[in-house]
């Protein structure tokens, strides 16, 4: 146990020096780290809970998503039968699909065939699934088209990735620092800002699903006559910003994808603010097309689903530009603007959780976490060298290499350091003290036994190391169920844990080990002073 | 060498305290404390923070002097957001304020959050604000759960591929015992129940595992090297060779844990005395008094019969402070002379 060739030992030392080096980009700053080449700068990052900051938990209301796929069918459906003159009665959509009656038996089958092309082959990473995006049935005419659940996981899954870029284009926009974007779970998005205090806005903006549409104002009845009766097929009664009804046409004659360019601005006629915007050439044929055929006629510029403003149409728009006005502030047409430019989100997003921590709290908990540390360091410090003397100094180093080393590792992999994180590394001193203290009671134990010094030493270690690979491993598998189920501050102090315990495994079996051997080679101990 | 410095010795040489006397006390005080957590927990409930049960908490500071308590209690009640709190949080001028879930999902979380920011206005500083929807609080909920039972049973697979089956049971049921009685405290000092209470736990579960696997490794390779050993003499000879060990590791970790609890801020105060109570008061006489007897009950060593068959090799031939002679019942002296006459 004691017999180290020069090489292992050698690699041993230099192991425990490199991990340690990794932590030293710590102690620089930003502006320093940058001249470094880049693979010596990866440092930890502090947590939101220390350096301030606020992060949002998004859901993807899956509902919608759901929704919109069977309106979707429901349209795909009632196309290809009108296609192939297939006369149905009936068309239904209900809580997981769509119905539809074909009227002569003898289409059924003609029917089922066509609408079979409605479905086809889900892809996996690795070519074909093997399953298909629509279930089709048939029983006595009835044909039920359901979305197989792959399919809808799948659809869910795109709107995410959709929904992540245009919340990342409406982060960026608003010119927030170092914000993070990532996607948890199946259904959820998480957005961290640091050093933001009030995300009051940063919720406005994401929580737009900002549709807009160009529609024209059905002008056959007014909306009160609408509302006492009921509106036409076509057309839907929509409420303005302060409340007033709308009767509005469902066909949208050009719609918020079609936009280039959004920009804030000033009526120049009443110094109102305002939100220009530019088309790209389909939009602008489109739009020109449409305002030529209906000069004198009113149009509306609906936003999520509220009238925004309805003009008059004075002259056909040809240059594919226009303006939107409405009673807008500075800050609601800068947003407006915003949320044009990035584009409509697939589906609402709702936040789910919120966690704001403002940077006076975040400084205060780095004191108070620093200080702990320090404090607890110097106890367990005296402590040891007050019960095992020369060899509790032998632990010190080597739980002084241990912090070090987990500030390297933590460094390397980039992790994020939050305060149930410094409890994890305060705890894991502890945790590497105890491998010493099993080390050294055992030896205490072999010398009462009648062992000479160096075999005592011998026996101590190599008894004690089975038992402080059986401890630790549970330790072990705690923190690590920890990190799998945890989130944010939990993780963090997992991630922490199981770092302190490989490093602790690392120093007890190495380190103290080599520290020891060196020490009985020098001077050839008759007693050990424990 | 001679010992410059007299060293610390917490615990003498050689102790002999009969610990498995103690079981006969210490079964029946654990069962009714165990009891009387379960009832604690039915009957007084556990402080569930927001995590678990939604709402939103707010850490607010006043810019000027001391908090005026009365004041924000009126001005919140103004807003008709139900169920709120307000209590002085550390220093004089800090007030955490919780406000329980709004009915109407998510959305509506957001909204009393933004009615008491406009209410309370520019006099305070927000330090925290934390809002936990309807839907992610159910969650966390059952993940945590399933996190406790995970750990518990990855555990259990380990020391049962590890040990005998009797040991991994016998650590199991030091383990819930002591969860059980963490969770009592926890209801008792109605500290708040959040995520960081489930890390808490688990770092416990860990602590507690991790001393009790230190003192069966010494009963396993008891078990090898004395084959004839009666089962409760063993049991204390394993519990004595360790209890040095236990002691001094539990001083270090309650010194690094007293820092913590002293200077660690406010944040982690209830993590800190979760710990405190879990790891250094149950956690050790879980391991000793618990643990340990209840191998005998599980029929570890029931077979315990036959020649004595001593594996230990080299053990020492002189050893100065093992008395000669058979085995005493407190103290496991190596059989040195059959093994002598062995060789």
């Amino acid at each position: 146990m004691l017999f180290f060739t020069r090489w292992k030992a050698a690699g041993i030392l230099l192991t425990a020096f490199i991990v340690c080096l990794f932590a030293l980009p710590n102690f620089f700053s930003e502006s320093t780290l940058r001249t470094w080449p880049s693979w010596a700068q990866r440092h930890m990052v502090l947590g939101l809970d220390l350096q301030g900051g606020s992060s949002l938990l998004l859901e993807v209301d899956v509902a919608t998503v759901r929704k919109d796929r069977l309106q979707g069918l429901a349209d795909d459906v009632l196309r290809t039968l009108r296609q192939n003159r297939i006369p149905f009665t009936g068309r239904t959509i209900h809580s997981n699909g769509v119905e539809v009656r074909i009227t002569r038996e003898s289409d059924v089958d003609n029917a089922v065939s066509k609408l079979r092309e409605l479905s086809q082959p889900l892809t996996g990473v690795v070519g074909s699934t093997g399953q298909r995006s629509v279930d089709i049935s048939e029983s006595g005419g009835l044909i039920t088209l359901t979305p197989s659940d792959a399919a809808l996981t799948e659809r869910i899954r795109q709107t995410i990735d959709q929904s992540i870029q245009i919340v990342e284009r409406r982060v960026n926009e608003l010119g927030l620092v170092e914000p993070t974007i990532q996607r948890q779970g199946a259904s959820r998005i998480l957005v961290q800002v640091p050093g933001l205090q009030d995300p009051s806005r940063l919720k406005a903006i994401i929580g737009k699903t900002a549709k807009l549409d160009f529609r024209m104002v059905d002008e056959t009845m007014t909306p009160e006559q609408a509302l006492a009766s009921h509106p036409p097929a076509d057309s839907e009664i929509l409420d303005g910003e302060s409340g007033e009804k709308y009767l509005i046409e469902k066909r949208a004659l050009v719609s918020g994808g079609d936009l280039v360019d959004a920009q804030p601005s000033f009526d120049q006629r009443n110094g109102q603010p305002i939100v220009n915007f530019r088309f790209n050439s389909a939009g602008a044929r489109k739009f020109a097309e449409v305002t030529q055929q209906n000069v004198g006629k009113r149009f509306a510029i609906v936003l999520d689903n509220k009238v925004i403003s309805a003009p008059v149409i004075n002259e056909p728009i040809p240059g594919g530009a226009g303006q939107i006005s409405g009673n807008f502030t500075v800050q609601s047409a800068n947003d407006l603007a915003i949320l044009l430019r990035a584009g409509a989100l697939p589906a609402p997003l709702t936040v789910v959780e919120e966690r704001t921590v403002g940077p006076g709290l975040g400084q205060d908990s780095i004191n108070a976490g620093e200080h702990a540390a320090y404090v607890g360091a110097a106890l367990v410090i005296f402590f040891m060298l007050v019960t095992y003397g020369l060899f509790g100094l032998f632990a010190n180093i080597a739980v002084a290499v241990n912090v070090a080393m987990i500030f390297g590792v933590l460094s390397m992999l980039g992790a994020t350091l939050t305060l149930p994180g410094i409890a994890g590394i305060v705890l894991t001193v502890g945790i590497a003290v105890d491998s010493n203290v099993l080390i050294y009671e055992r030896i205490r134990e072999e010398v009462r036994a009648g062992r000479t010094a160096i075999s005592a030493i011998d026996a101590g270690f190599s008894r004690a190391l089975a038992t402080i690979l059986d401890s630790n491993i549970t330790t072990f598998i705690a923190a690590a169920v920890l990190f799998y189920i945890g989130t944010g501050p939990v993780r963090g102090f997992a991630v922490t844990l199981g770092i302190g315990i490989l490093t602790s495994l690392f120093t007890a079996f190495t380190l103290t080990r080599l520290i020891v051997a060196y020490w009985v080679r020098l001077w050839r101990p008759r007693t050990v002073p424990i | 060498m001679n010992r410059p410095v007299r060293l610390l010795r917490i615990v003498p040489d050689d102790t002999k305290f009969d610990f498995m006397r103690f079981r006969r006390i210490s079964f029946p005080i654990s069962a009714v404390l165990s009891i009387a957590a379960i009832l604690l927990y039915f009957f007084h409930g556990l402080n569930f923070g927001i995590d678990f049960v939604g709402g939103t908490l707010m850490e607010v500071q006043t810019k000027a002097g001391p908090a005026d308590l009365a004041k924000m209690r009126g001005t919140i009640a103004g807003l008709h957001l139900g169920d709120f709190q307000l209590q002085q949080f550390g220093a004089p001028n800090d007030v955490l304020i919780r406000i329980s879930e709004q009915p109407g999902g998510d959305a509506a979380q957001q909204e009393a959050v933004q009615k008491v920011r406009n209410a309370l206005g520019e006099d305070v500083e927000y330090r925290r604000v934390e809002v936990v929807g309807p839907s992610v609080s159910t969650e966390l909920l059952s993940y945590g759960t399933i996190g406790l039972v995970l750990a518990i049973g990855a555990i259990l697979i380990y020391l049962w591929f590890r040990f005998e089956w009797q040991f991994a049971l016998g650590a199991m049921i030091a383990n819930v015992h002591d969860l059980v009685l963490t969770v009592g405290f926890m209801s008792i000092t109605h500290i708040d129940f959040d995520l960081t209470s489930i890390a808490a736990l688990l770092t416990i579960l860990g602590y507690s595992l991790n001393d009790t696997v230190v003192i069966y490794d010494r009963i396993r390779e008891m078990l090898r090297r004395y084959k004839r050993m009666s089962m409760p003499d063993l049991l204390n000879a394993s519990i004595n060779a360790t209890l040095s060990r236990s002691i001094v590791t539990h001083l270090t970790v309650s010194l690094s844990l007293l820092a913590l609890l002293l200077f660690g801020g406010q944040a982690i105060r209830s993590f800190t005395a979760t710990m405190m109570f879990g790891v250094v008061l149950v956690g050790t006489y879980t391991s000793v008094f618990i643990a340990s007897p209840i191998l005998i009950y599980l029929g570890v060593g029931r077979t315990r019969q036959g020649e004595p068959e001593d594996t230990e090799a080299e053990a020492p031939p002189t050893a100065p402070a093992a008395p000669t002679g058979p085995p005493t019942p407190s103290k496991p002296s190596p059989p040195r002379q059959r093994a002598r006459s062995r060789r």
